[in-house]
């Protein structure tokens, strides 16, 4: 005799995963729908734009030097380069000299701010594969960057310090030594995290190999920064184009082998070492000088005319497009950032795998929302 | 000094005189034994699990270089009860689609397993509510309850997540018992006998005579797969915060959630202490000339050693991911387990 169910296959079906916007590992509100079979993606779309603040909008209404408080918020995690974009590319524009004192801050803080964004992104990528501890040694060093910030320009988040043709204020007399003090420990910490995470074969086996992102896929969707970095490729804008005054420093473009969650750990965590490097060589050569921003007429005005301009911030390629019409305030702004690139290539390359190794592939690219949302 | 074990006997002794001096069958006299053993169980529960979450607030804290809760009593000493008291006062949430039965019981199953598990733990000399003949069976069949109540979670929920999560718990748990029961196999062949109380005897008042020397691997297996069991990282895949918001019990609130909560941190102590009775000579010294010390604070101080390499192994690890898990249980700790046990054997044959 036959039962009713003999026969008939056990249903199986796929079924959709809404990831975010609130989800612990999307970083902010980034929505990922999920078509899942099991623990494997079969399909991923990202959604973006809960984070729209339309920044670039509302740079055609405020003038130059009013719209430098917003390129703040475009990565929060990283004011300075954002801060840093827009004055490059508005010097640009109107050919304007920045005294050498204040290149030098930049790069300084430039720099120090990479490794504090690249502290968050330790940080949380630690957490995302489930180790908690290496996040909160991430945020204590980050607080000593914090510290040397807010003694600069009294602010610890947005800092709105770099200006056109130049920096705000000049560095207080105690700055450089605790500057210095604070590279010299940094150093024994990045080890100390590698020692927490490089050697740990748990690690390991969530790391390598998964999310390979081959070099032809990452150069057709633009990805930019570590993320091209990690999958052989020699790409930084600080030599590739260099700006400010990065071609006086002595510094090296790390980059990864196969392009796997490893390889893009490991370009970072090289990167680390690299900005130490490159303050402690600007804070040697500072310039002395009373002069750290140029003089500029009451009404700026640039001439009118087109200007595209890009740095290197510590997710990828940063650019500005900018069109004058000649008028105070720019006729139309367009940002390129680079993690609306780098999260493009999210979807192709974690397709096949497991939930869990999209939370380390998302984590890895280091995306912040909003950079992708504006 | 402060032992139980005489105080007990002759207390039960004495109750027994009087009873059979009134008159009432004995049956009532075990039945009130019962009730009162199971209200001491429920107590050392509840002070345990409250020791344990503040516990591992401070071990976590002072990991990652912090002071972690300081505000409620002397170094936070009572913030497990503030968590408590304001989990009591959190409203019920109950999802509409949900499977409210089953919603309703799934932690009420989690908790009544892991407190049942206590009943055959030996915590000191005499302190035992029931020395079974089948003690660590009886223990490896309880804790294979939970699993249920983790797919009842899962399931209820009717939440995507929450079913991932549950889905992940059962295979997990039920790849995991398989090496755990072998590693406990070699404790009890060494000991000859199932019963708790036997076992911890069995193993002598001299560390060296304990049977973590001769079980090395045994103990190995059992605790890397204790710790899967009890869902601590770096196996706490079923509620994997960063993957599935918080697994099987995402959708749970207030007291529910704490239930789950309460069996958590029970069950760790749960495989810490059988840990300690198979392995570590239980409540015995490491040696003679040390039993002065009374025989319960040996048992909590070697309990509460594992139940603190547990938390470490969490502040330190990341998270494996679920095929790597079921991989590991099934290609690395099983066949290791079988060796295990044909080498105790071997042992038992020639040596025993």
């Amino acid at each position: 005799m036959e039962s009713a169910t003999y026969g008939k296959k056990l249903r199986e079906e796929e079924f959709l995963i809404n990831m975010g916007p609130q989800h612990p590992s999307t970083h902010g509100v980034l929505r990922l729908v999920l078509k899942m079979e099991g623990e494997f993606i079969r399909e991923l779309t990202p959604h973006v734009g809960y984070l729209h603040r339309s920044i670039e909008k509302i740079a055609e209404n405020r003038t130059y030097n009013q719209f430098m408080p917003f390129t703040d918020r475009i990565d929060y995690c990283a004011s300075m380069p954002s801060n840093l974009a827009f004055a490059v590319a508005v010097e640009k524009l109107a050919e304007m000299e920045v005294p050498e004192r204040a290149e030098y801050l930049r790069v300084i803080m430039v720099e120090l701010n990479r490794i504090a964004s690249h502290l968050i992104w330790l940080g949380t990528m630690s957490l995302d594969l489930g180790a908690v501890t290496p996040f909160l040694y991430a945020f204590r060093e980050r607080e000593w960057i914090l510290d040397l910030f807010e003694m600069t320009c009294g602010q610890r988040l947005t800092y709105h310090y770099i200006r056109v043709g130049g920096v705000s204020r000049d560095i207080p007399p105690e700055f450089e030594k605790s500057c210095r003090a604070f590279i010299k420990s940094f150093r024994k910490k990045v080890d100390d995290y590698e020692a927490i995470l490089t050697e740990n074969p748990i690690f390991l086996s969530r790391t390598k190999g998964i999310g390979i992102l081959p070099l032809d896929l990452a150069k057709d969707l633009g990805a930019s920064g570590p993320t091209i970095r990690g999958s052989n490729y020699e790409w930084d804008i600080r030599k590739v184009e260099p700006y400010s005054v990065y071609n006086k420093f002595d510094f090296k473009i790390p980059t990864g082998k196969n392009g796997d969650v490893w390889d893009r750990y490991m370009v970072r965590i090289e990167e680390f070492r690299q900005s130490c490097n490159i303050v402690e060589q600007a804070l040697d050569g500072l310039p002395e000088s009373d002069t750290i921003r140029a003089k500029m007429k009451a009404v700026f005005r640039p001439p009118a005319g087109e200007v595209f301009s890009r740095i290197e911030a510590p997710r990828g390629e940063m650019g500005y497009y900018i069109v004058s019409a000649g008028d105070k305030k720019p006729y139309r702004v367009k940002i390129r950032t680079a993690s609306y690139n780098n999260l493009q290539c999210l979807g192709p390359i974690s397709i096949g795998l497991k939930i869990a190794d999209l939370v380390a592939i998302f984590g890895s690219l280091d995306v912040i929302l909003p950079e992708v949302d504006r | 000094m402060l032992e139980f074990d005489g105080l007990l006997l002759n207390i039960y002794n004495s109750l027994s005189l009087w009873f059979e001096s009134l008159g009432v069958p004995l049956i009532w006299l075990d039945l009130l034994v019962m009730v009162f053993a199971g209200a001491v169980i429920l107590g050392v529960i509840a002070v345990s699990v409250l020791f344990l979450v503040w516990w591992e607030r401070k071990v976590s804290a002072h990991i990652q270089d912090r002071l972690g809760p300081m505000r409620t009593g002397k170094h936070g000493v009572l913030q497990t009860l503030a968590d408590g008291i304001k989990l009591l006062q959190k409203e019920d949430i109950v999802p509409r689609v949900a499977d409210k039965k089953v919603y309703f019981w799934a932690p009420v199953v989690c908790f009544v397993t892991a407190y049942m598990a206590y009943i055959v733990i030996p915590f000191g000399k005499g302190l035992i509510a029931r020395d079974l003949n089948i003690g660590i069976f009886y223990i490896v069949a309880i804790t294979s309850f939970t699993i249920i109540s983790l797919l009842m979670a899962g399931w209820a929920s009717n939440n995507k997540y929450a079913l991932l999560g549950g889905m992940r718990s059962a295979a997990q748990i039920v790849s995991y018992e398989v090496p755990l029961t072998l590693a406990v196999i070699g404790a009890v062949m060494l000991a000859g006998s199932l019963s708790m109380v036997d076992i911890v005897k069995a193993q002598g008042p001299y560390f060296w005579r304990w049977y973590w020397l001769p079980q090395i691997l045994g103990f190995g297996i059992y605790f890397v797969a204790a710790t899967a069991e009890a869902n601590r990282t770096p196996f706490d895949l079923p509620e994997a915060e960063q993957e599935l918001v918080a697994g099987f019990n995402v959708e749970y609130s207030g007291m529910k959630f704490a239930m789950f909560f309460l069996a958590e941190f029970a069950n760790m102590f749960t495989v810490s202490a059988i840990a300690t009775t198979l392995f570590l000579g239980g409540w015995q010294p490491p040696l003679p000339g040390l039993s002065f010390i009374p025989s319960w604070i040996w048992f909590f101080g070697k309990t509460l050693f594992l139940v603190f390499v547990i938390m470490w192994f969490r502040w330190t690890y990341p998270r494996l991911r679920v095929d790597q898990l079921m991989g590991f249980a099934w290609k690395f700790l099983l066949p290791l387990a079988f060796a295990n046990l044909f080498l105790t054997g071997l042992g038992v044959y020639f040596f025993g």
